[in-house]
C-alpha cells in the first residue's frame, strides 16, 4: 500500500461504494450532528416519503442558533427573537421525538453550540466521518475526524441512509513549525493562515494542519484552528490524533472504555499520515512570524498583525471593503473606538477561551460606552466557568454573562449590534451584516477582544497589558 | 427536482468577489421551516434601501437586469455558510444559473442538488462575461457549453453524475436508498473490524 494521508485513510475506511467516472462514491457517516436551523425541511421530506431515520443512534441534536441567551422572564417564557425562531426550536423538539433522535434540549447539561457539544461528550472521535448542516463542522477535525458541513438536502440523505454521495476532495498540508510567541494563540494562527492561503485557497480541498506548532496546541486550540478551515474555503480541516487528543477524550461519556479504549488508541495512532504521503498542495509557515492578528475588512482573509497599519486597498474589492469598515489604507487599526465586544461562538467559547478573556478583565472594567457579551459554548462550560468564578470576573467588569448558544456570531437570536457599530468579535465571520445590518466586525482572539473591551478601542494587547501592569 | 436541459437568458453582472451566503440570504431569514418563499429576501440587505424600497445601487435592481436568469458574479461566489437557503432564495428570486471563476464547495453542491446551475469558467472567459453583461446566453447542460450571441461557445466542467441528475431530474436520495443492501453490508463489516489497524498489503 502506498503512503497515504490521514484524509485518504479515513476516506477509504468509509467507502460503501467507490466512486467511478460516472458516479460519486457512497461515503458512510459515523456521526450526524443536527440543530434547529438546517433540518426542518429535511424532516419534512422524510415524512412526505414515509422514510424512517436509518440510524437514530448516530444522530445527536441540540438547540443553539435560534435560541435566546437570556433566561426566561418572570412569566417563564423564553425571550425568543420571533415566533418563527420559537417555532423552529419546537419543530426540532417534535422531529426528534417523532424520529427517535436524542436531543440535548433546554433541560440538558450538554445543550450548547453543536460543535462544542460533540467533543464535550466524547462523541467526536478520531477516524470518524462527521457531518452537520453547518459549515463550521470542520471544528471536529481537531480530533483527527473527517468532518464537514452539508446542506439540508444532504441532511435528509444522511438521516435516511447514513450516507452521502461524495467525490474525494483534494488534500492540502498546512505545515506550521516552530514556537508561537508568548501571548499569541490559536486564533492568531488560523487568521494568519487564512491571510496567506486566502478565503478561496482551500476550495476543493481538505486541510491537514501539521508541524511542531500544531502538535503543541491543546485540544481547545486545535478546535479553534480547524473551526475556521471553511473561512479558507475548505469544507474540512483536521489534525492527526496524538497523546493530547487521547488525554482529552479518555473518560468522557461517549469515549470507548476498558479494553475497547486500548484498541481504539492503537487504531487512532495508525491514522496519522504516512511518511512521504503526497498532498495536492502544501504551504509552510513559521510560527515565529505570527503576532496577535485581527481582520480589518469584510472577509476573514483580510488580516493584519494588530500593531501594523491597515494595508492599502489593492483593488476595487478591497476598497469597497475598507469603505464599509470606514477604515483607510495606511491607518493604524489600534486606537479605533469599539462599541461592542463579543466573546463566544464555536470558534472561541470553550473554557480556555473564557479564562483567556477573564485573565484580562480581572480587576479591570469594560470601558464606558462599550457593551461586552460573554456567551459560553455549552451549559456545562457555563457551569464550569461559574465554579471557578469567571462569571463574577465578567459581571464585576461590567460584561453581560449569558446562557449558551451561537448568539452574536450569527445574530439569529436577536443578539446583534446596531448599524455602524464596530464589534470586536471572537467569532469566525466578518462578512457585511453578519452581526446585524451595517455592523462592522473585527475578528480577534479572546485576549485581543477583552483588551479592546477594557481599552474601549482596538489596542495591542502586549503594549496595553504591559502599560497597565 | 425537475429536469433541466437548458437555460436561455440575458445576463446580469454582480462584479464583486467573495459574495458570501450572508449577502445572499441574511441569517435572520433562516428561521423559516419551509423551502419556499425566500426569494423576496434574496440579497436582502443589499437589494433594499433603508426605507424598504429598492436600492438603485444594487445591480440586479437596474432596469436592464430585470428578467435576467443568469448572474455572472465575481470570484468565490457563495463562500461562507452551508445554508441551502441560499440556492433556494436565488431560485425563488428567478435566478437559474450563476457563473463565476470560483464557486464555494458547499454552495455549489447545494445549488446543483436544487437545479440551480453553478458554473465555473476559466478566468479569461469569466472576465469577458463579467465585463459585458446583458448578452443573451444559451447554457446547454447536456453539451456542457455556454453559447454566446456571436456564436462562440465556452465549455464548462460539470461532474457527469451532476449532469445526469440535472438532465433527468434524478432524485439522489432515491439513488442512495437503492444502495440499501450495500449500506447494510458496510455496517456489518465496519462493526466486525472496529478499531482494527490496517496492515500494509
Amino acid at each position: 500500500m502506498s503512503a497515504r494521508t490521514i484524509i485518504d485513510k479515513i476516506w477509504d475506511a468509509h467507502l460503501v461504494r467507490a466512486e467511478t467516472a460516472d458516479t460519486p462514491g457512497i461515503l458512510y457517516i459515523d456521526l450526524h450532528l443536527i440543530h434547529e436551523v438546517t433540518t426542518p425541511q429535511a424532516f419534512t421530506e422524510l415524512r412526505e416519503r414515509g422514510l424512517p431515520v436509518r440510524r437514530p443512534d448516530r444522530v445527536l441534536a441540540t438547540l443553539d442558533h435560534s435560541t435566546p441567551t437570556l433566561p426566561p422572564g418572570p412569566d417563564g417564557k423564553r425571550p425568543y427573537a420571533s415566533a418563527d425562531a420559537e417555532n423552529q426550536v419546537r419543530q426540532l423538539e417534535a422531529n426528534c421525538r417523532e424520529f427517535g433522535i436524542e436531543l440535548n434540549g433546554w433541560d440538558s447539561d450538554h445543550r450548547g453550540i453543536v460543535h462544542v457539544m460533540g467533543p464535550e461528550y466524547g462523541a467526536t472521535q478520531p477516524g470518524m466521518t462527521i457531518v452537520c448542516g453547518d459549515s463550521h463542522t470542520a471544528t471536529h477535525g481537531a480530533f483527527g475526524a473527517l468532518a464537514f458541513g452539508i446542506g439540508t438536502t444532504e441532511v435528509g440523505h444522511v438521516l435516511a441512509t447514513q450516507c452521502l454521495l461524495q467525490r474525494k476532495p483534494k488534500t492540502f498540508a498546512i505545515h506550521v513549525d516552530g514556537r508561537l510567541r508568548p501571548g499569541v494563540g490559536a486564533k492568531d494562527l488560523i487568521l494568519h493562515v487564512i491571510g496567506i492561503i486566502g478565503v478561496g485557497g482551500g476550495t476543493g480541498h481538505v486541510l491537514e494542519y501539521r508541524g511542531s506548532a500544531i502538535e503543541a496546541l491543546s485540544m481547545e486550540e486545535r478546535m479553534t484552528v480547524c473551526n475556521m478551515s471553511i473561512e479558507a474555503g475548505a469544507r474540512a480541516g483536521l489534525i492527526a490524533p496524538d497523546d493530547t487528543t487521547f488525554a482529552f477524550l479518555e473518560g468522557r461519556e461517549r469515549a470507548p472504555k476498558g479494553a475497547d479504549w486500548n484498541r481504539a488508541v492503537t487504531y487512532w495512532r495508525s491514522l496519522a499520515s504516512d511518511p512521504g504521503a503526497a498532498y495536492d498542495s502544501e504551504v509552510h509557515i513559521d510560527a515565529a512570524d505570527i503576532g496577535p492578528t485581527i481582520t480589518y475588512g469584510t472577509h476573514p482573509g483580510m488580516v493584519t498583525p494588530i500593531s501594523a497599519a491597515i494595508p492599502a486597498a489593492r483593488d476595487d474589492q478591497e476598497a469597497k471593503a475598507l469603505a464599509y469598515m470606514r477604515f483607510t489604507g495606511g491607518q493604524a487599526l489600534t486606537g479605533e473606538a469599539v462599541d461592542v465586544v463579543f466573546v463566544g461562538s464555536c470558534t472561541n467559547s470553550r473554557l480556555s477561551d473564557l479564562r483567556e478573556a477573564a485573565d484580562v478583565l480581572r480587576g479591570r472594567r469594560v470601558a464606558d460606552g462599550v457593551r461586552m457579551l460573554v456567551v459560553p459554548g455549552s451549559v456545562l462550560i457555563k457551569r464550569e466557568a461559574e465554579a471557578e468564578g469567571l462569571d463574577a470576573v465578567f459581571t464585576a467588569a461590567g460584561a453581560e454573562w449569558r446562557d449558551a448558544g451561537c448568539s452574536m456570531c450569527i445574530g439569529m437570536n436577536g443578539d446583534i449590534a446596531r448599524p455602524g457599530q464596530l464589534v470586536v468579535s471572537t467569532s469566525n465571520r466578518n462578512f457585511e451584516g453578519r452581526q446585524g445590518p451595517g455592523v462592522r466586525t473585527v475578528l480577534a482572539s479572546p485576549r485581543v477582544a477583552a483588551v479592546a473591551a477594557v481599552a474601549g478601542r482596538i489596542a495591542d494587547p502586549d503594549a496595553f497589558l504591559e502599560h497597565a501592569a | 427536482m425537475k429536469p433541466l436541459t437548458e437555460v436561455r437568458s440575458r445576463t446580469a453582472a454582480l462584479p464583486f468577489e467573495n459574495i458570501d451566503t450572508d449577502r445572499i440570504i441574511p441569517a435572520r431569514f433562516l428561521t423559516t421551516t419551509q423551502r419556499a418563499g425566500l426569494g423576496r429576501h434574496a440579497f436582502n440587505d443589499w437589494r433594499y434601501a433603508a426605507d424598504g424600497g429598492d436600492n438603485p445601487e444594487f445591480p440586479l435592481n437596474r432596469p436592464e437586469a430585470q428578467g435576467c436568469a443568469i448572474v455572472v458574479a465575481g470570484r468565490n461566489f457563495g463562500c461562507g455558510s452551508s445554508r441551502e437557503h441560499a440556492p433556494w432564495a436565488l431560485l425563488d428570486y428567478g435566478i437559474q444559473a450563476v457563473i463565476s471563476s470560483e464557486i464555494a464547495d458547499i454552495f455549489r453542491s447545494n445549488a446543483l442538488k436544487n437545479g440551480l446551475l453553478a458554473i465555473v469558467l476559466p478566468e479569461a472567459e469569466h472576465r469577458e462575461l463579467l465585463d459585458h453583461p446583458g448578452q443573451e446566453l444559451v447554457i446547454d447542460v447536456a453539451a456542457r457549453t455556454i453559447t454566446l450571441a456571436d456564436g462562440r461557445a465556452f465549455a464548462f466542467a460539470l461532474d457527469g453524475f451532476a449532469r445526469h441528475c440535472l438532465l433527468n431530474g434524478v432524485d439522489q436520495l432515491g439513488f442512495l436508498l437503492d444502495a440499501g443492501a450495500e449500506i447494510d453490508a458496510y455496517e456489518q463489516r465496519a462493526q466486525d473490524t472496529r478499531y482494527t489497524v490496517e496492515t500494509a498489503a
